[in-house]
């Protein structure tokens, strides 16, 4: 078949590669119809992910159609034939974390649990297409891809909705709305989230299905401001503003009572000196990730307020304002999103029209034009937010 | 979790190179409070006073030399800092080599004299340096990190399997299922009530087989077994099941000691087990926790060889097995 893999820093290649056959019993082929590129794809491929290997499948936002199910697999529950979106964590289901539903921390997903021990101290669930480090498990930016326990993870889809409503149900709506979630919304609040990506979009639609009173959009591309601003949220721009002074304008002088931090390692800053600090440091390996978000984040919350992280962190960061954080009574939650937990409640939204996920769609590429994809969503080309491909 | 392994010859030779690597730093402690506190005077032995060069060389190579000291006195690998000055003396003699050039009379003859000196200085530097690497790669890392309890590795593991703790102890007391998660075992074979026969792949290539006997046991909650009569490596093993807080799991705990054997052999068993033992028996009770709570081992395209998964990274690509790979099956 062909999949899109990395092959090194920088570089991804549509390559053939064996088809996908079943290894474990609760496995399940699936014929890929729609799968996308996330921005945590570019963390990868820009290498800031250790353990990536030449030659590794990627992506892990992925659905299609099952063609083989995998003898462990209750037809009740999973048949060839079902249409299905893939969450991106694998997980078992019958360990302590998936029990209490936080499927992102299975216990028994991965395979290389003693590598993500020595990194994170403890081991984390695997995922799709995203380093060895979470498994080695192909990804899902391919004609076909192997699921594991896909008698949990999968969601089937039984209505007439296209693939571009519920594909997104596989990663960045769950973890937009997640980020929200972990707020505790109350309708007085005003949320601010830093980055407008895609996940960024998401997180701001749910935080105003939550309830916010008031949702703030923190970027620098004009376009990405420009798409929050169109759903309803209010634009603020770092690179021509002050962010601090225009949040406590926005806010009567309180600061955002919640805060989002949809930008993870690889953040920009709107002061060069500063963005460079961490540049050079990111780049002797001094520190690992660059949070100019997530601080802003924690220094702009109000007192007592939840600073949300779905941004993607991997190792280390440095500057963390822990007087803040202390001092100020904030709350810190975070978490790769336990996709599992959102994908029924999330799908109903849709149906009943509350959620619209193709609003962020700007690209459809063909898979084997994935380079081009990736080009253009790294480099915001073309007001590039979010690329779907067709295997 | 912990381990130990430390056969004691090693750890003779690693404590004679240890004592070695800190006469070194003493030397350089006294040469290079010496030309910080009297650079004049070194100078002059030297036959170097007439330069003004010296002037900012003897006092720059003094304090190098506190650093060698540091290294060499305070520092656990030994092996890297005898390196470092290996390379100060190549740096001082080739500084000497262009002072000599440049003199005559009895200025070159104090010079000579003191590369002289130098040249003896480096060849015991260098001595010591490589002695301290191969002490370093033979085990300074693994006898500093665990307690040493003479020939023998002890490794302990813990995991929480979420099955009630008769369950998990019945899966365990058949011995014959121990195979399926423990990498090294190939085979274990009931040969009595007690009594069993165990195959382990070795590291020298063929399979080593030894019996065992379970020594003590309580029902639902530890087994104890020990190797018998005349096993290649000699071994024991007790594992305790106790029910978890949650009131629905059970805590496994594992403690496993291996008598090493002195030579060949057991050079190749302490290789067998690596550097880090114990992340072998990590690997085997994930492995027993995925096959009570999944009912197998989970295989990964990057790591699809269940246990006989050695080698943490690099892997084979995460991309799908080839049909002759498939062939070979999760433990090839």
């Amino acid at each position: 078949m062909r999949a899109n893999t990395w092959a090194g820093r920088n570089k991804v290649e549509v390559r053939d590669v064996p088809d996908p056959k079943i290894l474990n019993h609760r496995d399940a082929i699936v014929r890929i119809t729609s799968t996308a590129i996330c921005g945590s794809d570019l963390h990868l491929v820009d290498g800031y992910v250790p353990t990536m290997q030449d030659g590794d499948v990627l992506g892990h936002e992925f659905m299609g159609e099952v063609l083989e199910v995998g003898p462990g697999v209750d037809p009740g529950r999973l048949r060839a034939g079902d249409r299905v979106v893939v969450p991106f964590p694998i997980a078992c289901g019958a360990c302590a974390a998936c029990a209490v539903n936080l499927y992102s921390c299975c216990e028994n997903s991965n395979p290389n649990a003693g590598i993500a021990e020595k990194m994170f101290g403890h081991p984390v669930a695997g995922i799709f297409g995203y380093s060895h480090l979470t498994g080695g498990f192909a990804g899902g930016q391919a004609q076909y891809a192997r699921v594991p326990f896909a008698d949990v993870g999968p969601i089937k889809i039984e209505s007439d909705l296209t693939d571009e409503q519920v594909l997104f149900l596989s990663d960045i709506l769950p973890t937009g709305y997640m980020g929200a979630e972990m707020c505790d919304i109350s309708s007085s609040d005003v949320v601010a989230v830093w980055g407008a990506g895609p996940v960024g979009q998401f997180a701001m639609d749910s935080a105003r299905l939550l309830g916010a009173a008031k949702v703030i959009a923190i970027d620098k591309e004009p376009y990405r401001l420009e798409l929050a601003e169109r759903a309803g949220h209010i634009p603020v721009n770092f690179e021509e503003v002050d962010v601090r002074s225009r949040l406590l304008e926005l806010t009567g002088g309180r600061g955002p009572d919640k805060c989002i931090d949809a930008v993870g390692l690889e953040a920009t800053h709107g002061s060069a000196h500063i963005a460079a600090y961490d540049r050079v440091k990111q780049a002797v390996r001094s520190e690992t990730d660059r949070p100019h978000a997530l601080r802003q984040a924690i220094m702009s919350c109000r007192s007592g307020g939840v600073v949300s992280v779905i941004g993607v962190y991997g190792g280390l960061l440095d500057k963390f304002p822990a007087g803040a954080w202390m001092n100020r009574s904030l709350t810190l939650r975070t978490g790769q999103c336990h996709v599992q937990r959102y994908m029924e409640p999330l799908l109903r939204r849709i149906e009943r029209g509350e959620l619209d996920p193709t609003r962020i769609i700007t690209h459809t590429l063909p898979l084997e034009e994935a380079a081009r994809g990736f080009e253009l969503f790294k480099n915001k080309e073309d007001n590039c937010e979010k690329v779907v491909l067709k295997p | 979790m912990t381990c130990s392994v430390s056969p004691a010859a090693e750890r003779t030779k690693q404590e004679e190179v240890r004592r070695q690597g800190r006469r070194l730093g003493w030397l350089s402690l006294g040469l290079g409070l010496a030309q910080l506190a009297a650079p004049h005077t070194v100078r002059r032995i030297s036959g170097v006073d007439d330069s003004a060069t010296s002037r900012a060389v003897v006092p720059a190579v003094g304090v190098r030399e506190l650093v060698h000291a540091a290294g060499l006195l305070a520092g656990r690998r030994k092996g890297i800092w005898a390196w470092t000055r290996v390379a100060g003396d190549a740096m001082d003699l080739t500084a000497l080599g262009v002072a000599l050039a440049h003199r005559g009379g009895s200025r070159r003859r104090r010079l000579a004299g003191v590369t002289g000196a130098v040249a003896g200085i480096t060849v015991l530097d260098l001595l010591t340096a490589v002695q301290a690497t191969r002490a370093d790669h033979t085990g300074s890392a693994r006898a500093a990190r665990g307690a040493e309890k003479g020939d023998s590795v002890e490794l302990t593991a813990a995991t929480t399997i979420r099955k009630p703790a008769p369950d998990v102890f019945a899966f365990w007391r058949d011995l014959e299922n121990l195979p399926a998660f423990m990498a090294h075992l190939e085979q274990v074979r009931t040969t009595g009530d007690r009594t069993s026969h165990w195959t382990a792949s070795a590291p020298f290539g063929k399979d080593v087989e030894w019996d065992a006997e379970i020594i003590e046991e309580t029902a639902g909650e530890r087994i104890a077994w020990r190797s018998i009569g005349k096993a290649t490596v000699p071994n024991a093993g007790t594992v305790w099941f106790t029910p978890a807080p949650d009131g629905e799991s059970t805590e496994v705990n594992v403690v496993l000691v291996y008598e090493i054997p002195g030579g060949a052999v057991g050079k190749a068993v302490a290789k067998y087990f690596g550097e880090e033992p114990h992340q072998q028996l990590d690997d085997d009770l994930r492995r027993l926790k995925q096959v009570l709570e999944t009912g197998e081992v989970v295989r990964s395209d990057g790591a699809p060889w269940g246990k006989r998964a050695r080698k943490e990274f690099p892997q084979r690509p995460a991309q799908p097995l080839s049909d002759a790979e498939l062939e070979k099956g999760p433990d090839a």
